[in-house]
């Protein structure tokens, strides 16, 4: 499976991610964010960081610069996109996810690792993991609680678009387990196709049993089924 | 031609850095205080003779770049 990483300046999770991927053997490239073509991807995934030093909104500078555009083209093709913490942020600046990531409720960088339920197991990302199966992964961000407006939460929560919600070590979902403030205690979402995640926790930090636990590792496996 | 933006959260959005700068101007004995709300402002100067075409070019630059339309609300000034 061939992916592409886009890395723009400040980008701080393009090596992470680049390693995850090639150690579960995607064939991975780099792309820099003034190009404008991309190479032949099965898989775009834009990473975390702080893209632009996260002038005027987080994401937002990146989510005009020349690559997205190319991005946003593979996107409504179908092509698989993943966007991690910053990814996830630049993804609802360029409108391809609905809602948007505001500073943390506590006004507090939050890093530290979580418990999320997996909420949907029937798309190209989850696939592997058990429903309602809980993962402990990593957040680092200082905008990662998630808003949007009645209507398309109602859409979120009735089509099945929600992928991660934090939660108890027992899946419970409650205010005390919501790192961040997000609406619904939401970690992670698909557009409606399925074909686009966006999340705040990051996979791929846990890869490897030497450095965590494997609980990211299903994540790609899915990818590659 | 010069313009001024500001930019504001909507109202149903929570605002927790104007929640803070409240407390601690209430904390520094400010006792009638009722709200703060946190915003954005820019000053933009743009070469155009035309006030009419110039705002609407202010505006298009908002909704596409400088404001976030699902939290924030803005206002254009000729200044």
């Amino acid at each position: 499976m061939n992916s592409s990483v886009i890395v723009f300046p400040g980008s701080n999770c393009d090596r992470d991610i680049a390693v995850a991927l090639e150690k579960l053997q995607f064939r991975n490239k780099m792309v820099w964010h003034k190009d404008v073509d991309l190479p032949k991807s099965d898989l775009i995934v834009v990473p975390g960081g702080f893209s632009y030093g996260d002038y005027l909104r987080s994401g937002a500078i990146a989510a005009k610069s020349n690559i997205l555009n190319e991005v946003i083209k593979a996107a409504n093709n179908g092509c698989l996109i993943l966007g991690i913490c910053n990814g996830f942020q630049i993804l609802t600046e360029t409108g391809l996810l609905g809602g948007v990531l505001l500073r943390n409720k506590n006004l507090k960088f939050i890093s530290k690792d979580v418990y999320v339920k997996v909420i949907n197991t029937e798309n190209r990302f989850c696939n592997k993991y058990k429903k309602d199966q809980i993962l402990q992964l990593n957040i680092a961000h200082n905008e990662g609680n998630y808003f949007t407006n009645k209507e398309h939460l109602k859409e979120l929560e009735d089509k099945n678009l929600i992928a991660f919600k934090y939660s108890d070590e027992n899946g419970n979902l409650n205010e005390e387990n919501n790192p961040n403030g997000s609406l619904n205690n939401i970690a992670g979402i698909f557009n409606s196709k399925k074909n686009i995640l966006g999340m705040m926790p990051h996979p791929e930090r846990t890869i490897d049993q030497v450095t965590s636990n494997v609980d990211g590792v299903n994540l790609f496996t899915s990818l590659l089924s | 031609m010069k313009f001024s933006v500001k930019v504001t959260l909507k109202n149903d959005v929570l605002d927790p850095q104007g929640k803070v700068i409240k407390q601690t101007l209430q904390n520094m004995g400010i006792n009638t205080l009722k709200s703060v709300r946190q915003g954005k402002f820019f000053e933009i100067e743009i070469d155009e003779n035309n006030e009419v075409k110039a705002k609407n070019k202010i505006e298009d630059m908002c909704k596409k770049l400088l404001v976030n339309l699902i939290i924030e609300d803005f206002e254009i000034y000729k200044i």
